[in-house]
């Protein structure tokens, strides 16, 4: 029984940059614990779709892992307490998701006991529940996509149900710098991750599963092939990939496990692909078998502006200026404090946010050595040549300066991943992926004015043409009536205009 | 060596001059199809149908402005931004707008003092109005353009603008 | 702790225009090192005044638009577009046929198209072109190269300066003791009074395999152009394009023709075919874009420098090949747009 091969047979991927990884300060110790913070911040919007409804009033008390707030609606995911402690207050909070500005959080003083709920039922092997159920419960625990996306996964998994399937694809590629979060959790729980990929393998009737892994973490592939080895499965595969930047997106990744392409504005399951991250299939592993829902993660910690660089299992809630401190605190130079990695991540105004679901990393940066003003575009294509969707990102810098929608949509905008290759490489250091998401949010504008005028131009004809039908309906009784009246004589002309005029003194307002 | 010149001069000035007058003859011939490009500046119009231009509608502002009875500039809710695409589209100066831009803003009728009189309900170009006779009535606040046909006729002046954020 | 907030990417990139220039101007070096010992001392004088004019014409050209001068300047694009129209003048050229050039290129072919970035033809070749059709006579004026064995008058400094800026030659040197016709004027000449390649080969102004002095002029600029292909400032496409270009058909035609055809290795290397394929059609603004729009392109300069050497009235035909494939690059960059990941398969033309 050989350990399963990583193997190299891959599908192309175009472009896409070599970056340096920074990852080896944040590697070099095993993921430390964050002790119970003294508060507790939960936004209750850390998924997409729905925010939450929260079901706790304040002053409750409420235990480790009891539901705070209910998902809404059909896209939407719920809330758990991270720890014991008393609702203190439900009001605005900054959250990275507002890059600083506020939302609606679920406040908890903790009593540092830890106290757990009791679990609505008991934890029974995966395979007696139905799978349709099994998607259920998974949606109950609150589990979204931990890769960033923030997806609910149950409603991922069901709608993924509908569609044929082939492949169940585990995302431990992790391709941005900094980020080492998916790298450590492979390392130290590639068992509670191979538990969580055999549930989804159930629960979605597949038969075929990659685990995807990029060729710099070693440490991270030999943990994996480990524990596939224990596990004997045949069905799960281990693949690595060349450390390309940005191969972890989710449609990358299919094209290059599959060599097939997502369609545009389409999902990996119409190719029939399913993607999960590591982090996501472990947190399913834990909730499932243990009756832990998503209350914590595993976040890095890093950049020159964090004294010592780690790794961090976090209880959802605790502080990012919390994290920090339990990191070192910050150095001298720190200037830029970037939730995410440094190609796609989030700058925020302040330390006060709180670790949600989607923190996969807190990255302070110092001071970056001022750029040169943004010079004319050369039409060098070197944004072309780097760009994984394979845009022409100088054409749409042109259309985008234009504030030509049908040129933008023609050559593919929404296609872009704001990936921040082409930014790179640019000689002329024009903020490219800042300007598509700006040109993004102006073609849906645009879009959204031709729908309401189109929508307001219907009704206006619909209006008139109604009421041509009613002038005409009018002038057909009239004549109708003037015919009777005509036949019946003129005493009865003389009825009727009497009736008239004793209308009219009753309603002068007619 | 002067007369090479002058018959070259002659030669292509005699071109253009037949050039010329074979493309006048065929737009004249073949005029481009006077619905299409109404349709064409009508599609720019934003469609609030509120008659600021002077004309009974976006429709008839379009085809005024096709049989070049009116400036492309009299559209106060189209902003700049529809002058501009108007100028492109026909190959027209871009003016300055006639009037000031209006800021996107929606009806709110004011419920307590709505006495159901109807007045604005008909006067409104795009039925974004509802209630019935002696009810009260409201503003479907997604389908209103900001004409502000509605606000004369309430006898009661209980319609104001607010401004859509 | 209070953040200042920036948009991502937060790393930076690691080239940009000036430097890009710069080594394009650095791999120009030994070229024109092997200029200057064969052709002398003109290539300065050529390059001074075309620097001083360009940049002269830049400055007004930016004053004018309301543009910031000095950082516009710093990208070094007007010096290379001298260093460009030094190496296609003849070594002995007045002031003013330089300066035309110099000040067509900057003000007319760049700055009227809106400056760096938005010219549709390359500066360098349209103020070559403006300058060879206003000033024939200057323009077809080339001296020999230095033929240490053979008895001629190679124009001292001196001499060289006196006719740049004067346009006039000393007594004792008149234009036919010093002007010689290049290679490519012997071989048009010779070929059209049937006389066959290989006769023309031996004569000495003919050198080993390019035409003297020429033949080492390519190999200089072909190291440069190695050099900038490894350091990854230009993309191997559109040299590839434009060698092939011309190689093919002058293969063909060598080996179907034998006699009446100069062989591949002298259009390669005489003239400005490695200057053209390295520099000159490697100007990012004005070439295709996408790689397979560049072969095309490339491919197209160099069949058209064949064309206009074989059969047009022109002894090199580098300038106008660049100008008219100039003018196909927007049709090129349409019809050779790549497909999108995730859109459908569609006919050629569309993404």
């Amino acid at each position: 029984m050989s350990s399963p091969a990583a193997t190299y047979d891959l599908g192309n991927l175009h472009g896409g940059l070599r970056l340096p990884a920074e990852k080896a300060q944040s590697t070099a110790s095993a993921i430390q614990s964050v002790p119970i913070p003294n508060q507790l911040v939960l936004p209750i919007e850390q998924h997409v779709g729905e925010p939450a409804h929260p079901i706790v009033g304040i002053g409750e008390y409420v235990r480790k892992g009891q539901l705070l707030a209910e998902a809404y609606g059909s896209l939407s995911a719920p809330i758990h307490a991270s720890s014991s402690g008393k609702v203190v207050a439900i009001e605005p909070w900054p959250v990275s998701r507002r890059l600083g500005r506020k939302a609606p959080c679920i406040v908890i003083e903790c009593d540092g006991e830890d106290r757990e709920a009791e679990l609505p039922e008991e934890t029974v092997p995966f395979n007696t529940y139905e799978p349709e159920s099994l998607l259920q419960k998974i949606l109950q625990g609150g589990i979204v996509g931990l890769g960033g996306a923030v997806f609910p996964t149950g409603q991922k998994l069901m709608q993924a149900t509908t569609m044929p399937l082939e492949y169940l694809i585990l995302n431990g590629v992790e391709c941005e710098p900094y980020i080492s979060c998916d790298d450590l959790l492979m390392r130290e729980q590639a068992a509670e991750l191979l538990g969580g990929v055999q549930i989804l393998m159930y629960a979605l009737a597949l038969t075929d599963c990659f685990i995807v892994i990029e060729s710099d973490k070693p440490e991270a592939i030999s943990a994996i092939g480990e524990a596939l080895a224990e596990l004997n499965d045949a069905r799960i595969t281990l693949k690595q990939v060349p450390t390309i930047y940005p191969s972890g997106g989710e449609d990358q990744l299919v094209q290059l496990v599959t060599n097939r392409e997502v369609p545009s504005g389409g999902l990996p399951t119409d190719v029939g692909c399913v993607v999960q991250n590591v982090g996501t299939a472990a947190a399913i592993y834990r909730w499932i078998c243990e009756g832990e829902p998503l209350i914590s993660r595993v976040t890095t910690v890093t950049g020159p502006g964090v004294s010592s660089p780690m790794n961090v299992t976090a209880r959802i809630g605790t502080t990012v200026a919390d994290i920090i401190s339990f990191a070192g605190g910050y150095t001298a130079g720190a200037d830029q404090l970037i939730i995410g990695g440094p190609m796609c991540g989030k700058s925020v105004t302040t330390d006060s946010v709180p670790v949600v679901k989607a923190t996969n990393c807190i990255l302070v940066l110092n001071k970056a050595s001022p750029l040169s003003d943004e010079q004319p575009c050369i039409r060098c294509g070197e944004c072309a040549t780097v760009c994984p969707i394979q845009l022409l990102p100088q054409q749409l810098f042109w259309y985008a300066c234009a504030d030509n929608e049908e040129k933008l949509r023609s050559h593919g905008l929404t296609d872009c991943i704001e990936c921040g290759c082409c930014d790179l490489v640019c000689p002329s250091h024009i903020p490219l992926t800042a300007d598509f998401r700006n040109a993004k949010a102006r073609i849906q504008e645009l879009a959204d004015e031709k729908a309401r005028a189109e929508r307001a131009r219907l009704r206006f004809e619909s209006r008139n043409e109604r009421l041509e039908t009613e002038k005409q309906v009018r002038e057909s009784e009239l004549a109708l009536q003037k015919e009777e009246a005509l036949k019946a004589g003129p005493a009865a002309i003389e009825e009727i205009l009497k009736r008239q005029q004793k209308k009219q003194d009753q309603d002068p307002e007619d | 060596m002067w007369t090479s010149i002058i018959t070259a001069i002659l030669i292509v000035a005699g071109i253009a001059l037949a050039a010329g007058l074979l493309l006048g003859m065929a737009s004249r011939k073949m005029p481009g199809d006077p619905n299409q490009i109404i349709d064409q500046v009508n599609d720019l119009l934003p469609q609030t149908q509120c008659a600021q231009c002077g004309y009974p509608g976006c429709r008839p502002y379009a085809q005024a402005i096709v049989s070049d009875d009116a400036a492309i500039n009299l559209c106060p809710p189209g902003g700049d931004d529809t002058v501009q695409r108007l100028a492109a589209l026909l190959g027209r100066d871009a003016v300055p707008l006639a009037e000031a831009a209006t800021v996107a803003s929606v009806a709110l009728i004011e419920e307590s003092q709505c006495i159901g009189c109807t007045h604005c309900r008909d006067a409104c170009p795009v039925d974004a109005i509802t209630g019935a006779h002696q009810f009260m009535h409201t503003v479907i606040a997604t389908e209103c353009t900001g004409c502000e046909l509605c606000i004369a006729p309430c006898p009661v002046d209980c319609i104001g603008m607010v401004p859509v954020t | 702790m209070e953040f200042k907030r920036r948009d991502a990417p937060f790393i930076t990139p690691t080239s940009d225009v000036a430097s890009i220039m710069r080594h394009v101007l650095y791999a120009l070096i030994p070229a024109a090192l092997a200029y200057v010992w064969y052709f002398g001392s003109g290539f300065i004088l050529n390059l001074i005044v075309a620097s001083i004019f360009c940049i002269a014409g830049e400055s007004l050209m930016l004053r004018l638009r309301g543009r910031p001068i000095e950082s516009t300047l710093a990208d070094y694009s007007a010096l290379v577009t001298a260093a460009l129209l030094a190496f296609a003048m003849p070594a002995l050229t007045p002031w003013w046929v330089t300066a035309t050039a110099a000040l067509f290129a900057t003000v007319v072919a760049k700055h009227l198209y809106g400056g760096l970035g938005y010219n549709l033809f390359n500066p360098a070749m349209a103020g070559y072109v403006v300058a060879l059709v206003a000033f024939p006579m200057h323009m077809n004026l080339w001296t020999a190269p230095r033929m240490g064995d053979i008895d001629y008058h190679f124009v001292t400094i001196a001499e060289t300066a006196r006719f740049t800026l004067t346009g006039s030659l000393p007594d004792y040197l008149t234009f036919d003791a010093i002007s010689r016709a290049t290679p490519l004027d012997i071989v048009k000449a010779g070929l059209n009074n049937m006389q066959t390649f290989d006769e023309l080969r031996a004569y000495p102004m003919m050198g080993d395999f390019g035409g003297r002095g020429w033949e080492w002029i390519g190999n200089f600029t072909a190291f440069g152009g190695a050099w900038l292909l490894l350091k990854k400032i230009i993309r191997w496409q559109i040299p590839f394009g434009v060698l092939m270009g011309l190689l093919i058909p002058a293969s063909l035609m060598y080996v179907l023709v034998p006699g009446v055809n100069p062989s591949p290795g002298f259009h390669l290397f005489t003239g400005g075919t490695i200057l053209c394929a390295f520099f000159i059609a490697t100007d990012p603004v004005s070439a295709a874009t996408s790689d397979k729009g560049r072969l095309i392109y490339g491919f197209g300069i160099g069949f058209l420098i064949y064309a206009i050497r074989e059969w047009g009235s022109y002894a090199d035909g580098v300038a106008f090949a660049v100008l008219v494939m100039n003018m196909a690059v927007p049709a090129i960059d349409y019809l050779t747009r790549p497909h999108i990941v995730g859109h459908p398969l569609k006919k050629r033309g569309d993404p």
